[in-house]
């Protein structure tokens, strides 16, 4: 006595990235918070963009005369402190936040996906110490190790994106390990050592390309966290440095100003948040659209 | 308390309506029957059969948003729309559930004799040190070893079979009217299972409960239970006395369960007859009999409405329109 | 002592060593002289290598180091290059304020997470649980500063109820300290407590679906009592391993919230120290910070043995 039926397996394996491109879309269209982000990111991704061609002021001239101006048709949310306008700012302040973000980003990608592939790789004492090394990175915040480089190189955007990408690196290390390690553990790519494929080409030809709807969320998430960052170090002054505006910067420069024009400091701020929510959702968006399965509880 | 030939559970035309990832879904439909003090029955089926959802229906454990209709009486009282607290009353108490995975059944965190102890400090005016005591002696007569030494450890300490006993002392603590056992030895080793089975059978007729046994294993149901139902689909298809199916059964599907079923001292090399097809997804199951897409005797006329229930003699019934073919040589299958 | 203890402390102490001698080689090796640093670039020769003898900065790095570490281990942590007092004082001072703004920032984080956690876990998908997880959404992308200000514009600028900042200190008693931490130990714990509510709510969604769960039902438990006597111990493992790594967000963040509330804590002083170019105050305030995270992760693997047995009888 035991099991009676061989009943036909087969009918749940999905092959993978079988998925339809269409129907990606056709979900995401219906997918509520992925098309809020996706607005929201885009909204800000145009404000940089835009400000590259056109700003309705210089944001670099100074005009004292005009300073601490009430919103007004000239200048719609009004000036600030130095009299430029505070639409204009914050336009070019989108750019520095994505620069500073895209930059970050692609260092903790880079070298975090590639430590994470060799760990996941070679395996043995290379991922213990790959391992270890990123546990151990992740306990410094990013404004620690920033507060570090600054003490010896001086702030600035360099320091700030440099603190930054480092921070992201074991984040992406440990992402990038987790989701390898179970494409390593799959059939086809048994099958492909079989085959006599070195870890090199599987890694390049299998792993990498598998879990690579995984990294995109995660990118996102971590661009999100790197706008964050960015903003606390401009704020304290370690990060972008005047005359370059930015959005953490303003903020400084509000605060001594809170009791004649508390507005000043709503705006960057929100700013920051709209970027961060947009980020996140379409990260959460993302997740859910590319890997249903991962997905279902959220 | 009422004569003893008064039916304890009475379940009429019973259906259960779930929310599954792929849409509403008739997972149990027009599922009867009456089980009296002392009485077992059986429910067998592949998985996804409806026998499960069946057992968690009588227990008031399904999920809010299922739907369930017609009618399941304890004792005469109603179960069906009961409200959970007084549910509650009943669960652990006049109708116990024992379950497939004792790896994962007993809660990692708490030691085995709080576990045991839960339903006796819930349901009854017991002192903690009096449940205690009570704990000690059903984990000793479900025949855990060294029960009073061990009720404080915790149920990873304990091998599968040991953790199935636990959770038998923990479903009989406050000797329950109803047991109902789903898949009771699936998970466990083959030497085990006889062993937790024989345990079940003489815990049922020494306390004198009904038992409902579910399983997968027409084995399992042949040697342990006086009556038995064949699910599919979500409804019955084949119902009676034990001895009476496994003499003539009379459904195709019954007799597919029973042809796939590997045999020690088959002939080496012998193919292992498997019944072609899948089950059918509860969310999109067919208008007519369930089994129809994998029936070797089908007929349009199995496809235009689910068939009803022919008596073929002695209370054993069969949901099938074609019995004179399907039971022709008389039902018995080689 | 259990093999899995013994193994955690040395992970905790190479992991200070290995913290040390990053900072060390950042902050003393890298920057080059650091008497030239302090007195600027037009300072003579002369004056410039009698400070550094001074400051003992002539020294091999190797010994410079063995003897940061003797120092930490006796208390004594050298002077700071520009106040002249002892760097273990100066902490200590800030000290007093920055550890009562982390104690209390965890607490209103805790609370306010698992009161949310829970809540919308045990309403899953209905409106109270969609409506506090759209909040906790917003409450993730607040900038902490930005959300202190907002405070401060409220409770300060507006209502005049609190003060915009200062610290009160805490010689009048408990109370006046605890109301100038108020506004930045809630600003530091709102954002915290959204990322915590979520975690917290998934892995109560996990645990409520093993099977154990529905073992308890199964003995007549309400869901109320399976979820506080079932669930949540069950829930808390991953729970406080995020809570352990938002220690370190925590102190990063006090170090942005005390510039904002112009509170003189350690974050401050470090603040103050890197425009000072006083490296010596730097290095040793860094080092705190790290060894407070790595210790508090290290308490919280401690605390897994103790709410999980399964950890402790492997191990033992």
């Amino acid at each position: 006595m035991s099991a009676p039926l061989t009943a036909a397996a087969g009918t749940a394996a999905i092959a993978p990235g079988a998925r339809p491109v269409t129907g990606f879309w056709r979900r995401a269209l219906r997918h509520r918070s992925f098309l809020l982000g996706a607005v929201l990111s885009l909204f800000v991704l145009g404000a940089a963009l835009l400000s590259l061609v056109w700003t309705p002021w210089s944001a670099y001239d100074i005009d004292v005369a005009s300073k601490l101006h009430p919103p007004s048709a000239a200048h719609w949310l009004g000036t600030d402190v130095l009299g430029r306008d505070i639409v204009s700012l914050l336009l070019v302040g989108a750019r520095s936040t994505i620069m500073v973000g895209v930059i970050a980003v692609g260092i903790g990608l880079s070298f975090g996906v590639g430590l994470g592939l060799v760990a996941a790789a070679r395996k043995g004492w290379t991922e213990e110490l790959i391992m270890r090394m990123s546990d151990f990175t992740f306990a410094f915040p990013a404004v620690l190790s920033a507060i570090m480089l600054a003490a010896v190189a001086g702030p600035g955007m360099v320091t700030s994106i440099t603190a930054i990408g480092i921070f992201q690196i074991p984040t992406f290390v440990r992402v990038t390990r987790g989701s390898a390690n179970a494409i390593w553990a799959r059939e086809f790519v048994l099958a492909a050592r079989a085959a006599g494929k070195g870890s090199f080409r599987i890694t390049i030809e299998h792993v990498l390309p598998n879990i690579l709807s995984i990294l995109i969320v995660q990118a996102t998430i971590q661009f999100a966290l790197a706008i964050l960052a960015e903003a606390a170090l401009s704020y304290l002054g370690l990060g972008t440095q005047p005359p370059q505006p930015s959005w953490g910067r303003m903020l400084n420069d509000a605060q001594t100003l809170l009791f004649q024009s508390p507005m000043l400091a709503v705006y960057p701020g929100a700013a920051i948040a709209i970027a961060v929510l947009g980020l996140n959702l379409l990260g959460d968006g993302l997740r859910d659209l590319l890997d249903p399965r991962l997905a279902r509880e959220r | 308390m009422a004569n003893a030939d008064a039916p304890l559970i009475e379940v009429k035309d019973l259906g259960v309506r779930l929310n599954t990832s792929r849409g509403p879904a008739q997972a149990v439909r027009g599922v009867s029957f009456t089980l009296r003090r002392g009485e077992t029955l059986g429910l067998v089926g592949e998985s996804g059969c409806g026998k499960s959802v069946t057992a968690l229906a009588l227990m008031g454990l399904l999920p809010d948003s299922a739907v369930i209709s017609g009618s399941i009486r304890l004792e005469g009282a109603e179960l069906v729309g009961l409200p959970d607290a007084a549910y509650c009353k009943l669960r652990g108490n006049r109708i116990s559930m024992i379950f497939q995975e004792p790896m994962t059944a007993l809660n990692p965190m708490h030691t085995i004799g709080r576990q045991v102890a839960e339903p006796l400090l819930r349901h009854t005016s017991v002192s903690a040190a009096e449940a205690r005591q009570e704990a000690i002696a059903l984990l000793d007569r479900v025949g855990l070893p060294d029960a009073s030494k061990r009720i404080d450890a915790y149920p990873h300490q304990f091998s599968g079979g040991q953790r199935q006993r636990i959770t038998i002392a923990m479903a009989l603590a406050c000797q329950p009217d109803v047991l109902i056992a789903d898949e009771p030895t699936t998970a466990l080793d083959v030497t085990i299972q006889g062993q937790i089975l024989d345990l079940i059978a003489d815990l049922v007729a020494e306390r004198g409960m009904a038992m409902i046994l579910i399983s997968h294993d027409l084995g399992v149901i042949a040697e342990n239970v006086a009556r038995m139902m064949v699910m599919y689909g979500g409804t019955v298809v084949e119902s009676g006395e034990t001895q009476a199916v496994f003499t003539r059964m009379g459904h195709p599907y019954t007799q597919g369960l029973f042809r796939a079923r590997p045999r020690l001292g088959a002939r080496k090399g012998t193919r292992l007859t498997t019944i072609a097809g899948t089950v059918p997804e509860l969310a999109d199951l067919p208008a007519g009999c369930t089994f129809a897409d994998r029936c070797a005797i089908v007929e349009a006329r199995c496809r235009a409405a689910l068939p009803p229930v022919v008596d073929v003699g002695g209370s054993h019934g069969v949901r099938c329109i074609r019995t004179d073919v399907s039971m022709a040589d008389g039902g018995v299958v080689a | 002592m259990s093999v899995f203890f013994l193994q955690r402390i040395l992970t905790l102490v190479a992991t200070l060593f290995a913290a040390s001698l990053i900072i060390f080689l950042v902050l003393d090796a890298l920057p080059g002289n650091a008497a030239q640093m302090l007195m600027g670039a037009d300072a003579s020769p002369d004056a410039v290598r009698a400070l550094t003898v001074k400051l003992g900065l002539d020294q091999p790095l190797t010994v410079r180091y063995l003897l940061w570490l003797k120092g930490m281990a006796v208390g004594d942590l050298g002077n700071s290059y520009v106040y002249g007092t002892p760097v273990a004082g100066l902490i200590a001072e800030r000290l007093v304020l920055t550890i009562p703004l982390a104690i209390m920032s965890m607490l209103i984080t805790v609370v306010l997470a698992l009161a949310a956690g829970i809540y919308t876990a045990a309403n899953h998908n209905k409106i109270g649980d969609v409506g506090v997880m759209s909040l906790t959404q917003i409450g993730i992308a607040l900038p902490n500063f930005w959300f202190a200000i907002l405070l401060i514009l409220l409770f300060s600028v507006k209502l005049q109820l609190l003060s915009a900042g200062g610290f009160a200190g805490w010689d009048d008693g408990i109370w006046p300290g605890i109301r100038s931490l108020l506004l930045p130990a809630i600003s530091l714990a709102v954002v915290q407590a959204a990322i915590l509510a979520r975690v917290t709510r998934s892995a109560v969604l996990e645990v409520l679906r093993e099977d154990f769960v529905r073992t308890a039902r199964a003995k007549g438990l309400g869901k109320r009592e399976v979820l506080w006597r079932h669930v949540l111990r069950n829930a808390m493992i991953p729970v406080m391993t995020v809570m352990g790594l938002q220690f370190a967000n925590l102190l990063a963040g006090t170090i942005v919230i005390e510039n904002v509330f112009y509170l003189p804590g350690l974050g401050r002083l470090i603040f103050q120290s890197i425009a000072n170019r006083d490296l010596i105050v730097v290095r040793n305030c860094v080092m705190l910070l790290a060894a407070m995270v790595v210790i508090v992760n290290f308490v919280v693997d401690m605390l897994y043995a103790f709410i999980d047995p399964r950890i402790k009888v492997a191990n033992l």
